[in-house]
């Protein structure tokens, strides 16, 4: 039987074995962020002692198909003097680099769409560009909030950006590769040989950098409901809008995977090498272990939003460039010497 | 079939077309963002070179960067562009001689005889698990050490440069010390004071 | 600003005792009132609709004094009177715009014979704009339907009146 559907998958041609591969992973990257949207509502709701949504569907389950059929079904209303175009490819470009980057995420050993020697840069680089599709409707739909939106976003997306990327340079030292699959195999071990470990600075930069990243409170000043209104997407309505929602909900995953694979240790299971567990757990297959981990993370997406509030806009900027710079340099120095010196049990 | 080919004049069409567009558009906002579609294309050509390392960087530092920096300027300005269009003739006769010297000294520099195919050996082919990252890093780090480190420390003096011209303090302006302000405790602020009660009389 | 102040900034503590605190909440017992099966109690002093009261005989108790009239402090309330065939005076008009009420119950309080009353029924709508009128038939008709428990609430809050 397994033979067989080997034989008719090598049969098939390879742009279409890409494309399969393609649906294999968008669609359920889709439903995910359908049912996180609810996920968050229902967290912030019983984290506000409230129980959030239970109309729609048994225990509100069908909620996220609700809410997509209404949006549907709107009408996209392009304002006057907005440039029409433009209006309209922003939201895609928001939502295509969220989905492009999952090229190279590695779900369980040489499962992975490709498997690119410079994966963690073409992560990072696809990922500097989703700021193109908020500058661009932000300017394009004519108004003064979703303008001052666009650059805020921008000038938070660059300073930000930059601590990211020192906290990556953190992960390819101490894993020696900018392979995504090589980054997780040098994390083999149990959960104390993961770099959350060693890179601990790193990683909340990361994570943290991440949530500035996706515009997610509390660095949410590009939306900033009560000062300019809801920011680039003030103007946007029916699917358009839509696009920009799922666009923040696919990089909070993608977010999510990535710290899971730089710093978690990715598909590997949290119990190797640890006797009698290891063995217990054997049968979980990888890609539980990685989901199970981006769940956790995205957990934490929902818990700050329901915690703490809105940052300043210029403490913002410093904790980006006065803070979360200086700790990655320094880090950076540390991590050198612990590679240099082989410090166990990460480096040796 | 070979997919290389098409790959290629489909990206290197796009790259013309959006690299003649970055001059030609009247709106700098256009201007920018085909600017951005030719850093794109220009990268996604470089793949094809097997320059991975390259391609990636220039997405991230220039049109992940660069560009929005850029865009950010440009989408502030208020430009009325039958204004622009006034001075056409008058810098037509100084602009295209400066355009025919630029054409003339490229031509010099980069003519069809430094190029061609008897010139250049075919690229070899490398192995899948070959890293141009590596090494990059490798010639980077050994055979030009110092003017990669000559590079930075221009790139050093040029932060500075930066930073000392915009970094000027008005004694009358009032700003936020955000530093300052974070660093506050309760106990700094609040004195919680203890009293006794008093009896109202009668 | 000593050693003290730069670990608890860089272990993030303030923001862990934040998270604490809404962590705990996330398994605190909800509050949620299911609301049109379930619903929170409701006061017998609760003001919602208008209703118009008669006597055990069937007679409307309205005498058209218009004290209600004059007390609404938003000119809700429309009276036009005149004397009946038996030489009693009774109202041949009586509106309340439930657009201009707010509820505030002075209507009842000033009125001597117990007519105009405010029932505890709030889940009301109206589907056109002219609906919003309370006519003294439907007036009374509410009176009508909620008669026992309007009653029952005069009943009760007696002693302190």
């Amino acid at each position: 039987m397994i033979e067989l559907l080997q034989t008719t998958w090598n049969e098939v041609p390879l742009a279409l074995q890409i494309i399969l591969k393609i649906i294999v992973i968008v669609v359920p990257i889709m439903l995910s962020v359908a049912y996180l949207t609810l996920a968050e509502r229902k967290v912030i709701g019983y984290i506000q002692v409230r129980i959030g949504p239970n109309r729609v569907g048994p225990r509100g389950l069908l909620q996220p198909i609700a809410d997509g059929l209404k949006l549907a079904l709107k009408e996209v209303i392009i304002p006057n003097n907005s440039n029409h175009y433009l209006f309209l490819l922003g939201p895609l470009l928001t939502l295509a680099p969220a989905l492009v980057a999952w090229a190279v995420i590695p779900f369980d050993e040489g499962v992975v769409l490709t498997d690119l020697n410079a994966g963690l840069l073409y992560a990072l680089a696809i990922m500097s560009l989703g700021v193109y599709g908020i500058l661009i409707s932000g300017w394009a739909s004519n108004s003064k909030y979703a303008l001052i939106s666009a650059v805020r976003m921008g000038a938070q997306m660059v300073s930000y950006g930059i601590a990211m990327g020192f906290a990556l340079v953190g992960v390819v030292l101490a894993a020696g590769s900018l392979n995504l699959q090589e980054i997780v195999l040098a994390q083999e071990g149990s959960f104390i040989h993961w770099f959350w470990l060693p890179l601990a600075p790193l990683f909340l930069v990361y994570f943290i950098s991440g949530v500035a990243e996706t515009n997610r409170a509390p660095f949410d000043v590009a939306e900033g409901e009560s000062e300019i209104v809801a920011g680039f997407h003030v103007e946007y309505s029916g699917m358009a809008f839509a696009l920009f929602f799922l666009a923040e909900y696919a990089n909070m995953i993608l977010i999510s995977v990535l710290t899971a694979v730089m710093f978690l240790g990715g598909w590997l299971s949290p119990f190797q090498g640890i006797p009698g567990l290891e063995y217990l757990f054997s049968w979980v297959p990888g890609i539980v272990w990685l989901l199970a981990k981006t769940a956790l993370l995205l957990f934490f997406f929902l818990w700050f939003r329901a915690t703490f509030p809105r940052y300043r806009y210029d403490q913002l900027m410093r904790l980006g460039w006065k803070v979360f710079i200086p700790v990655t340099i320094v880090w950076l120095l540390v991590t050198g010497l612990a590679v240099m010196v082989h410090l166990g049990p990460w480096f040796d | 079939m070979n997919i290389e080919p098409i790959v290629f004049y489909l990206f290197s069409t796009i790259l013309v077309l959006a690299s003649v567009a970055v001059v030609t558009v009247r709106n700098s906002v256009f201007a920018a963002l085909f600017l951005v579609l030719a850093f794109f294309t220009c990268a996604a050509l470089w793949i094809l070179l097997e320059a991975e390392f390259l391609s990636l960087v220039l997405v991230l530092v220039y049109v992940g960067a660069v560009m929005v920096l850029f865009l950010f300027v440009v989408m502030m300005l208020d430009i009325n562009d039958t204004l622009l269009r006034e001075g056409f003739t008058k810098y037509l006769i100084p602009g295209g001689l400066v355009a025919i010297v630029i054409i003339v000294e490229m031509a010099i520099v980069v003519g069809p005889e430094n190029f061609g195919l008897d010139k250049f050996a075919d690229p070899v082919a490398r192995a899948a698990d070959y890293s141009n990252t590596k090494e990059l890093g490798m010639l980077l780090y050994t055979d030009y050490v110092y003017p990669f480190e000559l590079a930075a420390v221009l790139l050093l003096v040029a932060i500075i440069a930066a930073i000392s011209l915009t970094m000027r303090r008005r004694p009358e302006t009032k700003y936020q010390d955000p530093a300052k302000q974070i660093l506050v405790r309760r106990e700094d602020r609040v004195r919680v004071v203890k009293m006794e009660s008093e009896k109202i009389k009668e | 600003m000593n050693l003290k102040h730069y670990i608890k900034s860089f272990l993030l503590w303030e923001l862990v005792l934040g998270l604490k605190l809404t962590g705990k909440y996330l398994f605190a017992k909800k509050i949620t009132v299911q609301y049109p099966e379930e619903k929170t109690p409701q006061s017998h002093r609760f003001r919602g609709l208008h209703a118009q009261r008669r006597y055990d005989n069937g007679e409307e108790r309205c005498i058209a004094c218009k004290l209600c009239e004059a007390v609404c402090p938003a000119l809700a309330i429309t009276i036009e009177s005149e004397q009946r065939d038996d030489g009693s005076r009774r109202t041949t008009q009586y509106d309340i715009d439930l657009f201009k009420c707010i509820y505030c119950g002075f209507c009842e309080e000033s009125c001597p014979v117990d007519a105009i009353v405010e029932t505890r029924h709030f889940e009301y709508i109206f589907e056109n704009r002219e609906d919003s009128i309370m006519t003294k038939a439907k007036l009374l008709e509410v009176g009508d339907r909620f008669e026992s428990q309007i009653a029952a609430d005069r009943e009760k809050d007696a002693p302190y009146r």
